[in-house]
């Protein structure tokens, strides 16, 4: 470290490539000792891979440029070294035992012990020490699985502060925060630094970063735009940042028409399972037409993935509000009966959630559409294969035979049978979240041609995805969500990438 | 194109290199089995091939076999049934008093004679034993599926519950003797007509499976085998069938136990295949979310899974209390262990999503024949658990090796 000694953490042309993509491209910054320092950028921009070059799961040699860490090159094997040197990083998923208490988490593979035996006492009083030194205020006795998500993130911050810590990394802490919790949150990463602390805060939403970041840094395609003091900057410039680039030519031309509306949602609102007192969705309405595209947007935990999956009868705690299907009111209580009403849904993981990997092509195809093809509780294997067969050929799906196991195939590939798999029921009103999420180019050009073929057959299409120009290019109307809500229904021929990014971000 | 093309041979070159693997990992069991057998046939001088002993076998499989088919369906739904040998011993207990105290007692107070001893009294008992199976089945299936309870608890609690009734019911002492009637489904034979009987219905399945999924596959352009591999493997799986029927006649003939396991076998399999519950138990052990977010009614799954294990359950309790000639305490103890053995040696896994019948049939099989062979060479009992309980071990390892 020459110049610019109050330097903390000095990055220098760090490029890192991965198998057919460059994750990072000749990205340099720096970040100042003592200071909270924002990072943003939309999803893949490279954020969390720089993250990992610097705690280094990405261990030096595995990528190009140099990294300074308090004036010495810092050449991480691994994250042990990365913490002895006073790197800590808290991820988005919390990382506790909710069984054992705060103490017993804080200290978790370092307890104060002699011979193997905890010293129970030391383990306690060391923690309340921590704890009041940090400002944070959670009791050290209390089971983690009893507290609020917010006082969780205390304890994640607490154990990341066991020991010498010089920079503190957060990945997203928010997600699942509430206003207050966030607030407290704010509360003590301010303390921290006046503690001496220096901190890296990586977030998508505006508000939080401009209120208690001193300097904001962009990434965007893998390459750092800039930083630039809060003070010196607008939320609209830093959008301008983010978003850059306008989409071009990667989108099939229009065929489809709007006819009449077939799906209305009023007053959607639910509960998040998981934290009855939040809303994950929160008075959503909206309409969809035969033959329409109606794009959802929103950043990382907006509530996209949950506005759909409760729609489908799968999400949340007592959802409430109305859903009309032409005009006339419906109960969905179950995939069940929104599979009978005429929807289908194809799932944002499809490994996780969409298709059954070691199953062969036709059992993932026919899953939700077996009754049809059985003679009683008989299947119609022959019924079966031909239209399997059928939409193998239609959808132009690379598969060695029908009999194929779903993992086999690419990606791109594995994604056209899990929509083949809902096309299989003739739904009507057909939701999308991330319908291109990791496939090629060429398949996500297809996957768009079939969703505007669908849409002019008379299918109402719903399409969530976080990809912006995706988003810009194919929807006839793009919802905007922001937090669980509704920031703003746009029109396709309003729509501009600040547009759609500053309702994201900020709300309405 | 030329590129596409390129692309594709070598897409189904990778699948025939994949499915040959597949097919080795099934061709090993049964080279195992066949390694088995040839050992014991030598270490016996041949006694362990003859037909008397070889019908034996069989039948010792049987029971095991029943549990094992019901096994493979609760496993590849990702679960487990720990309870199978107490639900046997409960229903072979039951359908034993119904038969020795129960119904004589309510004949003699209703002053009717055909509650005696009989076909009526074989009947019933039959039928309010499968009655009380499906009854533990669902319940069980209830708690696990509805209470959200895991299987495993469920079922020891079961295990406890049912060796419980049994001990309450026969007060500890064995129940017998069984109507005649009766016995004879664990110790009759067939005769030879119905034997031959048998082996042409075999036959006839076979060539008629054969040629509708040879068209079903023509139909649609699906790669089928050539003319002459068809004759010759149709004609190998005939003769088996017929060789088999001709070994067990010049013995008594088929047992009856043997007869049902077959039946049982060829009905599951059928079953597990081509119906939407055997699909659908496959979807929720594969992946259950992606079962549930496609609409599938997976709590009514899991409890008409369990209702058939516990069907299952009660037929080897009327067959193992058939052939004992009497309901006992300890019938159908750890009976558990080895079904659960012969489904994982059979190549069903344990997490889920895909299973075996014959698989299992196979595993039941190995399981009977070191039994068998090695009582047969007067090794005592101990050296048979453990080295049974090695081959659970290595067939595990050799199927987690090939992955």
């Amino acid at each position: 470290m020459q110049e610019g000694s109050d330097a903390i953490l000095d990055i220098r042309n760090v490029t890192k490539d991965f198998p057919g993509t460059r994750a990072l491209d000749d990205v340099s910054m720096e970040v100042r000792e003592g200071e909270i320092h924002g990072l943003c950028g939309e999803n893949g921009a490279g954020k969390s891979t720089l993250m990992k070059i610097l705690s280094g799961t990405h261990p030096h040699g595995t990528y190009e440029g140099q990294v300074f860490f308090g004036g010495e090159p810092a050449r991480f094997a691994g994250i042990r070294d990365s913490e002895a040197r006073g790197i800590r990083i808290i991820h988005q998923e919390l990382a506790l035992v909710k069984q054992m208490t705060v103490a017993e988490n804080i200290f978790l593979g370092a307890e104060p012990a002699k011979c193997g035996i905890v010293d129970q006492m030391r383990l306690y009083s060391d923690t309340r020490e921590l704890l009041s030194r940090s400002g944070l205020n959670v009791p050290g006795a209390a089971l983690v699985g009893t507290l609020g998500v917010g006082q969780q993130q205390m304890v994640e911050i607490a154990k990341a502060l066991r020991g010498h810590v010089r920079l503190l990394i957060l990945d997203e802490p928010t997600s699942a925060l509430n206003d207050s919790e966030v607030e407290s949150l704010m509360h003590t990463l301010r303390e921290l630094r006046n503690a001496g602390v220096t901190c890296i805060y990586i977030s998508h939403k505006l508000r939080e970063l401009f209120d208690i970041a001193d300097r904001i840094t962009v990434l965007r395609d893998g390459r750092c735009i800039g930083t630039k003091p809060t003070a010196d900057v607008t939320e609209d410039e830093i959008i301008a940042m983010m978003v850059g680039r306008a989409p071009t030519g990667r989108f099939p031309p229009k065929t489809r028409t709007a006819g009449n509306v077939m799906f209305s949602v009023r007053d959607w609102t639910v509960r998040n399972p998981e934290n009855k007192d939040l809303c994950a969705v929160r008075n959503v309405s909206f309409d969809v037409s035969a033959g329409e595209i109606l794009g959802i947007s929103g950043l990382m935990g907006s509530g996209r993935t949950e506005l759909l999956q409760s729609l489908f009868g799968e999400y949340g705690f007592q959802p409430s509000g109305e859903i009309e299907i032409d005009g006339k009111k419906c109960k969905i209580g179950s995939s069940r009966d929104a599979i009978a009403l005429g929807m289908g849904l194809v799932t944002e993981d499809r490994k996780n959630t969409g298709l059954i990997l070691m199953h062969s092509v036709t059992h993932n195809m026919t899953l939700p559409s077996l009754p049809n093809l059985s003679n009683g509780p008989v299947i119609d294997t022959s019924s079966e294969l031909a239209s399997t067969s059928e939409l193998v050929k239609e959808l132009n799906i690379k598969a060695p035979s029908v009999e194929s196991r779903v993992e086999t195939l690419s990606g791109g590939n594995q994604q056209k049978v899990s929509i083949a798999k809902w096309l299989m029921t003739s739904p009507r009103i057909l939701m999308l979240d991330e319908p291109t999420r990791g496939i090629d180019v060429g398949t996500k050009y297809q996957v768009y041609e079939l969703m505007d073929r669908l849409a002019a057959s008379g299918m109402a299409i719903i399409m969530a995805s976080s990809d912006l120009p995706e988003i810009l290019g194919m929807s006839d109307r793009i919802l905007v969500m922001h937090e669980g809500t509704m920031a703003g229904i746009v029109e396709s021929e309003e729509a501009n990438p600040e547009r759609i990014m500053s309702l994201a971000a900020m709300g309405a | 194109m030329g590129r596409a093309q390129l692309a594709d041979v070598s897409l189904v070159e990778q699948a025939r290199g994949r499915r040959l693997k597949y097919n080795l990992r099934a061709y090993t069991m049964v080279f195992a089995l066949l390694a088995i057998w040839l050992a014991l046939a030598v270490a016996t001088q041949g006694t362990f091939l003859e037909p008397r002993n070889l019908s034996n076998l069989f039948r010792q499989t049987a029971i095991n076999g029943y549990l094992a088919i019901g096994m493979v369906f609760v496993i590849t739904a990702g679960h487990i049934d720990l309870s199978v040998g107490a639900v046997a011993g409960l229903t072979g207990a039951i359908a034993a008093m119904l038969q020795v105290q129960w119904l004589p007692a309510l004949g003699a107070q209703l002053g009717v004679a055909w509650l005696q001893p009989g076909w009526p009294s074989t009947i019933i008992s039959i039928v309010v034993a499968m009655i009380v199976g499906v009854a533990i089945g669902i319940w069980q299936g209830v708690w696990v599926a509805y209470g959200q309870v895991p299987a495993f608890i469920v079922t020891l609690g079961g295990l406890l519950i049912f060796r419980g009734s049994i001990l309450g019911i026969t007060k500890g002492i064995n129940i017998g003797p069984m109507n005649p009637t009766f016995q004879g489904f664990g110790q009759a034979y067939l005769s030879s007509a119905a034997g031959i009987a048998l082996a042409v219905a075999a036959v006839a399945l076979i060539i008629l499976y054969t040629v509708v999924s040879r068209r079903n596959k023509l139909k649609y352009d699906f790669p089928v085998r050539p003319l002459w591999a068809e004759a010759v493997l149709t004609t190998l799986y005939s003769g088996l069938a017929v060789g088999f029927v001709i070994i067990m006649h010049r013995y008594r003939g088929v047992p009856v136990p043997v007869v049902l396991l077959i039946v049982i076998a060829t009905l599951f399999s059928f079953i597990f295949s081509r119906t939407q519950l055997g699909r659908y138990t496959c979807a929720i052990g594969g992946n259950l979310e992606a079962a549930r977010l496609s609409g599938l009614n997976v709590r009514r799954v899991m409890v008409q899974i369990f209702a058939l294990m516990g069907i299952l359950g009660a037929m080897a309790g009327i067959v193992l209390t058939a052939r004992l000639n009497a309901a006992t305490a300890n019938a159908g103890n750890q009976f558990e262990m080895n079904a659960i053995a012969s489904c994982v040696i059979g190549g069903t896994s344990l997490q889920g999503g895909a299973g075996s019948i014959p698989g299992a049939l196979l595993g039941a099989l190995v399981m009977a024949s070191i039994d068998n062979g090695l009582s047969m060479l007067n090794v005592q009992a101990f050296w048979q658990q453990i080295i049974k309980g090695l081959i659970l071990m290595v067939a595990v390892l050799m199927d987690v090796k090939s992955r």
